[in-house]
């Protein structure tokens, strides 16, 4: 124990250079029994340390273990590691030009360079709900200009960290205030998605929604596990370009679930993370939540910048909560900043000022919605020639589900074993659940991808 | 069809829309941002609800009528710091002085962006970098340069890769990463916070579901540290605790303890197992010296004691909203570090997922070029000496003012951008109702708020509050 140095007691207390002497003689172990300190110098130490030890030297994070990777990042850390020139990286979810860069819009470098030449900005603590004209201009993007919602001042909306970040909030602040705490997720979904509703404290169900005979919805099944949930449970509903599938309700199936939410007075929760990104249209992709605010209903919407002005690493998006009455929103958005100021006490500046600055100037605005189109069409395009090189190349199957699936991402529909295999054989790196990023395609390596799919389905099973 | 529908934030009227096409000549017009209807309803919302806030509990829907499921969320009250610039901003009177919320302001009282900040900026503008997604633990270039401005580049704990460290969402972010890891981890294990601490640490640990209990700290009769009770408090916590410490510049109070007084501390920490917990917001800004202020982590990591280690950047850098910080995990091996990391990024993705660039790259640009970051100390010691001397002015106001002998030297003992002025709840009401002097409800002023030329004025508030308002 401690005997080698003196008690540290408040009578005749050590000297400064005592003390520290002590502190040494304790980090060294010096005579002392315990294998302390030498864990430092030696990762397997022999002795195992005495548990009776004031400083056993067992470190107090013994057990915690080793997390496993990221599984969609461990895509990039695997692509990393390969020497191969012919590989091709389809796990991540960000966008890369033709030449398989990533992208900085044009009119995000403009507005940038316009908001670090203001020599009147500060940086300054922005509220704790965020930059307000940003979080009016997101409202106004995702429900329309001229939303009833917003004219009457029905919506609670707050910056927040991207996608996550607001479906975080959101999800914290359902469970502090709202009386159901159970939400439905489609199965799949985005793997992030049950993290943040379990930490939240949600209990998370899901409901049928991929359809892998057809490649397609299962809307039958769709229809029954959300006709069965119980009356008042949130339902988490992709606006658009469903992730991982890319398999989206038509405007006729999207009516008849909003039906069946409205009548068992399920909440919705939208996750919008591509609106423009999807059709290329801000309008169109917005077109669900906006069904389900027309019918007078309250909803969820958690936005992200991250893809459609992609702002990525900036972290830029909002929560919105459509309330019934403007007394409601007002309340609601005072219990908002109680669930951020203990998790960040407010959002970064940076990204939301982008947005901001894009969105109040016409001419920088009409700009984006031009990138935003190009880069749209360059996935859809993509989509088109992988279909027609498979085709081409006379690949057993039904491969229509390319030119169906809307987005960034196709469920391409191959197995665990056909994956490994093209990872194998063709250096291409996917999720083993079949799903690629068409985004980082080019027309050049289309061609090695479709042969890569073609040898995958006629030699593997 | 290439048409796009500009969003306007000026119209009363709904139908104002501008309904663009790509060939369209319309020559290129700033949409203004004026107040607008939404505003001022909003405003007027929030007035009325406050008198009428109810609460009904929650309510069971089992039908899907006109109520709002969420009628039952009462109206929450205003943050008590934040809260504060809210009422400053809405009074119209001249004489008003923010003393509330702990941002650096210049004599001028304007905020502050350093020259090495802009600098920084500058650099990365021209060097075009792109804004893909960081790693979950942030920008390895900044965790390197933040753990080696914490603990110093040739310390130990860093030169044998003992310490984790993860990009957090600044000081409080980085709290509640910790937080998070002790609720997981450390299942009942209780956080000891001092009395009184910053306002926001009970609300982190709460929302964590981390239990926390108050050692004493402030003695209101000395307007010192209450030495003896803050031991007897850390010695009577349940072994295994964690021990929250301000690294320097204690908030609110200003008072930190000696070099002596530090190390008891850490003798008794050891005995009794605790963990310490350091949250580290104004390193450089206590006393201008950035090594100076890491001088109590650095000590503790000396003792060979594993510890947290919470820094932000809002204070020290002005990057305020730019939200840039680290929480730092000091292990007795390599190999715990690593898994303490892996853990912190499993509890940082589903938050949200990845922290943000810009501030991240700023810091790593200042603190990892040698000239900007000798730059950075320069501007650094004027921030620190502007508070010093407004200090020492204030202390020399009051002294000369008041003529009752009271002792008014806590002043220029405390350190760091607040001063616990001991002005209990009605007197601090005072300030403001009559001085219109804003400030925290605790007594607490923020000596970066005031100006030189504002000393006088505040000294006779603070004089009259004090002798004139039970």
């Amino acid at each position: 124990m401690r005997t080698q140095f003196p008690p540290s007691s408040a009578h005749g207390s050590p000297s400064p250079t005592d003390r520290r002497l002590s502190a040494l003689v304790r980090h060294l172990g010096v005579g002392d029994h315990s294998a302390s300190s030498m864990e430092s110098q030696d990762p397997n130490p022999a002795i195992s340390p005495s548990a009776t030890a004031a400083f056993s030297g067992d470190s107090v994070f013994a057990n915690i273990v080793q997390a496993p990777e990221d599984p969609i990042l461990g895509v990039t850390v695997a692509y990393n590691k390969d020497p191969s020139p012919v590989k091709l990286n389809l796990g991540v979810g960000a966008y890369r030009t033709e030449e398989g860069k990533p992208l900085v819009l044009n009119v995000v470098r403009r507005a940038e360079q316009l908001i670090i030449n203001d020599q009147s900005r500060v940086k300054e603590y922005l509220p704790i709900t965020g930059m307000a004209d940003f979080n009016k201009l997101s409202a106004k993007l995702i429900f329309g200009t001229d939303s009833p919602a917003i004219q009457e001042n029905r919506i609670a909306t707050v910056q927040c960290l991207s996608g996550t970040g607001s479906l975080r909030v959101g999800a914290e602040f359902l469970v502090k205030h709202y009386h159901n705490r159970t939400i439905y997720i489609p199965q799949p979904t985005w793997g992030n998605h049950p993290k943040v509703f379990t930490m939240a404290g949600l209990s998370v169900k899901s409901y049928r929604y991929y359809d892998p005979a057809t490649r397609g919805l299962n809307f039958q099944g769709l229809l029954e596990d959300l006709g069965s949930a119980p009356s008042g449970a949130i339902v988490l509903l992709h606006a658009c370009a469903h992730n991982p599938t890319g398999v989206d309700p038509t405007t006729e199936q999207w009516e008849h679930i909003r039906q069946l939410v409205r009548s068992k007075g399920l909440l919705p929760f939208f996750d919008s993370a591509y609106q423009g990104f999807a059709s290329g249209s801000l309008d169109t992709d917005a077109q669900s939540v906006r069904m389900f605010v027309a019918d007078g209903g309250e909803c969820l919407a958690a936005q992200s910048y991250a893809k459609n002005m992609g702002l990525y690493g900036e972290r830029v998006g909002a929560l919105s909560i459509v309330c019934r009455t403007a007394d409601v929103a007002t309340r609601v958005e005072s219990q908002l900043k109680l669930v951020i100021r203990p998790m960040y006490s407010n959002p970064p500046i940076h990204g939301a000022s982008i947005v901001a600055t894009i969105f109040k100037d016409r001419d920088m605005y009409t700009e984006w919605t031009i990138e935003l189109k190009a880069m749209a069409d360059r996935i859809i395009s993509m989509r088109q020639q992988l279909f027609d090189a498979l085709r081409a190349r006379g690949t057993p199957g039904d491969w229509s589900h390319i030119v169906k699936q809307i987005g960034m991402f196709t469920f391409t529909g191959l197995n665990t074993e056909q994956v490994a295999s093209m990872t194998k054989e063709y250096h291409i790196y996917m999720t083993s659940d079949g799903r690629i990023s068409m985004a980082g395609l080019s027309s050049r390596t289309v061609p090695h991808l479709a042969d890569a799919i073609h040898a995958a389905v006629t030699r593997v099973a | 069809m290439a048409s796009s529908t500009i969003l306007s934030l000026g119209s009363a009227s709904p139908l104002a829309l501008l309904a663009v096409s790509e060939n369209s000549k319309v020559p290129p017009q700033k949409v203004k941002f004026g107040s607008s209807g939404l505003t001022n309803s909003f405003l007027k919302a929030k007035g009325n609800s406050s008198l009428k806030s109810q609460s009904f509990g929650r309510i069971s829907m089992t039908v899907a009528v006109n109520v709002s499921r969420f009628e039952g969320v009462t109206m929450a009250p205003p943050d008590p710091i934040l809260g504060v610039s809210e009422a400053f901003r809405a009074d119209t009177n001249d004489a008003k002085l923010n003393l509330g919320v702990g941002a650096y302001r210049t004599e001028e009282l304007q905020p502050y962006v350093l020259n090495v900040v802009k600098k920084a900026e500058n650099l990365m503008l021209e060097r075009g970098e792109n804004k893909e997604y960081l790693p979950i633990e942030g920008l390895a270039a900044f965790n390197k340069v933040t753990a080696e401005l914490l603990f110093g580049a040739d310390n130990p704990v860093i030169r044998e890769g003992r310490v984790a460290t993860v990009q957090g969402l600044s000081g409080t972010g980085s709290l509640r990463l910790a937080a998070a890891l002790i609720e997981r981890y450390f299942p009942g294990s209780k956080v000891l916070i001092s009395s009184p601490t910053w306002g926001n640490h009970k609300n982190i640990f709460n929302d964590a579901k981390v239990p926390w209990s108050e050692y004493r700290y402030y003695d209101p009769k000395t307007v010192g540290l209450d030495f003896d009770g803050m031991i007897s408090d850390i010695k009577a916590a349940p072994a295994g605790s964690f021990v929250l410490l301000h690294g320097c510049a204690h908030n609110p109070t200003g008072i930190d303890p000696t070099p002596e007084q530090w190390e008891k501390i850490a003798d008794v920490i050891q005995e009794k197992n605790h963990i310490p917990f350091f949250d580290v917001a104004y390193q450089g800004f206590a006393s201008g010296s950035l090594d100076a202020d890491a001088s109590s982590v650095r000590l503790f990591a000396a003792c060979g004691l594993e510890l947290l280690v919470a820094q932000s950047y809002s204070k020290n850098l002005g990057l305020y909203a730019e939200r840039i910080g680290a929480i730092n995990v000091v292990c007795s091996s390599s190999d715990a570090a690593a898994r303490v990391k892996s853990q912190l990024k499993r509890l940082a993705r589903p938050m949200y997922s990845n922290p943000p660039v810009h501030g991240a790259r700023i810091v790593a640009n200042v603190v990892g070029d040698p000239a900007l970051f000798n730059e950075w100390r320069e501007e650094m010691e004027l921030m620190a000496g502007r508070i010093k001397n407004v200090r020492q002015k204030l202390f020399d106001s009051l002294s000369a003012k008041d003529k009752s002998g009271k002792d008014w030297s806590f002043i220029l003992k405390q350190i760091g951008m607040f001063s616990f002025t001991g002005l209990n709840k009605a007197q601090s009401e005072n300030m403001t109702n009559k001085w219109h002097v804003y400030m925290t409800k605790d007594g607490r002023i923020s000596l970066a708020g005031l100006s030189l030329a504002k000393c006088e004025y505040l000294a006779d508030a603070i004089i009259d509050s004090y002798h004139n308002v039970s």
